[in-house]
């Protein structure tokens, strides 16, 4: 157990062994001593260094990146929204230490993360005014990126913003509705413009206008940046404010349970959690840490986290028997390139049949996708990606709706996980009644990454100060599920 | 605490500026400026100093960018707007008059245009001023601007294009040499100025590839004339292929000779 430091003992009896071997040359027998002999020596010192204060050899041995003993408030999932709320929770703090909060991630690399699997557009053309005002602070907050997130002796942030705007797309039927939030739009401060097809053509001659009844342009705070960028200056920001990131899965909480009868007399099970189990990666050591808030910001995986909690595994009738309703939902994204391709003027596409496209870059590349049938949904077991799902049903839309795209060629393409809440497709944050010390921050369907700074700042002023400071979010509140009560959005991708 | 605090920010703000200047800034940094940065690698409170330095810059900005509601409120729109570009020291000309009104070398400048509120301003130069974004909303409601002129503004970035786009029925000449924040996605966004003719992107360090851009930019804006990029920047040269070639064909020669 106790780790030997002079483990090098045994060395000084083998300066005895030069000197039995008598036969060999002498020459020889006194090379091998002396280089021996300095071996020997840098091992005594470097071993001594190791045991002088001021080194950080310990007897006992500790597991490199265990989460600590306890914090204030853990963060499951780090995500751009899981880090956003670190960043606004420290930001609100104000003190240095006045609140610990870790941030736990599961995968160091990243690699299944929505986050950095997304095309990272941002947009104001929604129809309810809680998405309109969560979208129009983002980019307000990324306006100003530097004032908020620039960190002493580090680059400043470059997010890589394009500004092209969104460009969507309504056939006859349809285009009622887009009037509707235009005005909803307007109202609440997006900068929108509807163009009409004889607009269009003249905007963008390389569309075809066939079937289109109405287009609306976003002009200003809109378009894709790189979601990494933002990724990295939020937790880069966070922890030098403090932060602590642990890399671990949260396997188990344990809860203090008490019982509560509701009006009807039904009695509920009412668990305050207090410890959360993070296992270490490639281990099955995990360290309980004790707290006193849990954000749920986990993503795809958030149905899995309520799930331990009991959370939808009670009888049907009863509030207990409500699962969160976010489960992961993958979206194929491919990377075509067409030389004579629309060019710097692309804004992101999105027609009426679902399928998108924006410029990439200045090479004649372009990122497209759709988001399949509720009956096809492809399996979400992997991140494979399904080329026929492309030649299928993609390309002839795409080629349709820009003749350019007839010739084009797949150079890439990659697979990402939704947060897609099949309640109503809109982001879930607040409190649930039968856990009442974890947030929930999920289920964006798609948007996380485009509302995660206002998102951030609802749940810090939620945790610290009890309720919505700056943009009110009570009609995305995790309520409406158990009421039963959607809140839905008009065209969505 | 809450000075604490402040400092805090103001060493974040400020440290970046000094190296936001430095990395964007044309020009090597003077002897005193390098000396200043390598004492402050070293020392807190010279470090302390700069920050302080790069706050009150920054904050000098903000101020200079506040919107002018007051004037708005009392004055009317064309004068607030007229004001403000002389208050950052910029000059502008009203349609249907042809004399400019600029400051003077001090910034002093005089208040006729106070006399003729209903004059919108056609032509505006703001070259080397602190404009920024937030600054633009005092000029939004200026919808006979026809040319703006933002030549080494080192505020103006690509969030400030992106606002141009209220001027989209009337701007026609728009100059943005020098502007070093500036980058291709900013670009993208003059696609809303449909009239635009005249477009000046010569210095811009962000760009990586001038004459590609400048032909982008003359697809996007059929009736624009992009100037301050050559096709050829950006490419590599055919010059030194040739040169190649010429060593290949001179030794093949002195083969042959030796034949």
């Amino acid at each position: 157990m106790w780790r030997k430091l002079f483990t090098s003992v045994p060395a000084f009896r083998a300066l005895k062994a030069p000197c039995r071997s008598f036969k060999s040359s002498s020459r020889g027998a006194e090379k091998d001593f002396f280089k021996d002999l300095d071996a020997q020596l840098r091992a005594f010192r470097d071993k001594a260094a190791a045991a002088m204060p001021g080194s950080d050899w310990s007897p006992i041995e500790l597991t490199p990146g265990l989460p600590p003993e306890r914090a204030d408030v853990v963060i499951v999932g780090g995500g751009v929204v899981g880090w956003s709320i670190a960043y606004w929770l420290k930001m609100k703090a104000r003190v240095r230490d006045g609140l610990r909060v870790l941030v736990v991630e599961k995968d160091p690399t990243y690699s299944q993360a929505s986050t950095v699997l997304s095309c990272g557009g941002i947009r104001q053309q929604f129809s309810l005014k809680e998405n309109i005002m969560l979208s129009l602070f983002s980019a307000h907050f990324m306006k100003n990126i530097n004032n908020h997130l620039c960190v002493v002796n580090e680059d400043p942030v470059d997010l890589q913003f394009n500004h092209s705007g969104y460009l969507f797309l309504a056939s006859e039927k349809s285009a009622h509705i887009m009037e509707e939030n235009y005005r909803t739009q307007r109202y609440v401060g997006a900068k929108v413009a509807l163009l009409s097809p004889s607009q269009l053509k003249e905007r963008f001659p390389w569309m075809n206008m066939e079937g289109v009844a109405l287009a609306s342009l976003g002009l200003e705070n809109e378009g894709w940046f790189d979601p990494w960028s933002l990724l990295n200056a939020l937790r880069r920001k966070a922890v030098s404010m403090g932060v602590y990131q642990c890399f671990g899965e949260v396997t188990g909480f344990k809860c203090a349970a008490n019982l509560a009868e509701t009006t009807d007399g039904e009695v509920l099970n009412v668990q305050r959690i207090k410890y959360v189990n993070v296992r270490m990666p490639n281990s099955l050591e995990y360290q309980p840490v004790e707290c006193a808030v849990v954000v749920n910001a986990a993503g795809a995986n958030s149905g899995k986290i309520a799930s331990m909690l009991g959370i939808g595994l009670g009888p049907k009738e009863s509030v207990s028997g409500v699962p969160l309703p976010v489960e992961p939902r993958k979206r194929f994204v491919y990377v075509v390139h067409c030389p004579d391709g629309p060019g710097l003027d692309t804004p992101f596409l999105i027609d009426y049949s679902g399928v998108y496209c924006r410029r990439e870059g200045l090479g004649g590349n372009y990122i497209t996708g759709m988001s399949p049938e509720e009956t096809e949904e492809p399996d979400i077991s992997n991140l494979d990606v399904d080329h026929e799902f492309f030649q299928e049903k993609v390309w002839h839309r795409l080629a349709h709706r820009i003749p350019a795209f007839e010739q084009l060629k797949v150079s890439n393409a990659w697979a990402g996980f939704y947060d897609y809440n099949t309640f109503d497709q809109n982001g879930i944050i607040g409190l649930h009644p039968l856990v009442p010390n974890m947030y929930f921050a999920t289920g964006f369907s798609g948007h996380g990454l485009q509302q995660s700074p206002a998102v951030g700042l609802a749940v810090a002023e939620l945790i610290l100060d009890g309720g919505y400071k700056t943009i009110d979010l009570s009609a995305l509140d995790l309520k409406r599920i158990l009421l039963q009560e959607p809140i839905l959005e008009s065209n969505i991708v | 605490m809450s000075q604490a605090m402040k400092r805090c920010s103001a060493h974040t703000c400020a440290a970046v500026a000094v190296r936001r200047a430095l990395s964007s800034g044309a020009a090597t940094p003077s002897v005193y400026t390098r000396f200043l940065l390598k004492l402050s690698h070293y020392f807190y409170d010279v470090e302390n100093i700069l920050d302080w330095n790069n706050w009150l810059r920054s904050q000098g900005v903000i101020h200079k960018n506040r919107l002018f509601g007051y004037a708005q409120k009392n004055f009317g729109n064309n004068v607030a707007a007229a004001y403000y570009i002389l208050t950052l020291r910029g000059s502008f000309r009203f349609a249907g008059q042809s004399e400019w009104f600029r400051p003077d070398s001090r910034g002093r400048f005089s208040y006729d245009f106070m006399s003729t509120p209903d004059a919108k301003i056609e032509e505006v130069d703001l070259s080397g001023t602190l404009i920024n974004h937030n600054g633009l909303e005092n000029l939004v409601k200026q919808n006979k601007l026809q040319t703006l002129s933002l030549r080494g503004c080192p505020e103006v970035d690509d969030w400030f294009l992106a606002r141009l786009h209220v001027f989209g029925e009337s701007l026609v000449e728009l100059d943005l040499s020098h502007c070093s924040r500036i980058t291709v996605g900013g670009l993208a966004a003059l696609q809303n100025l449909r009239k635009l003719e005249r477009l000046d992107i010569s210095g811009l360090p962000r760009l990586q590839n001038p004459g590609l851009v400048r032909i982008l930019l003359e697809e996007m804006l059929p009736h624009c004339q992009v100037s301050g990029a050559e096709y050829e920047q950006g490419l590599i040269q055919p010059d030194s292929q040739e040169q190649t070639e010429g060593h290949h064909e001179a030794s093949t020669h002195t083969g042959l000779r030796h034949l």
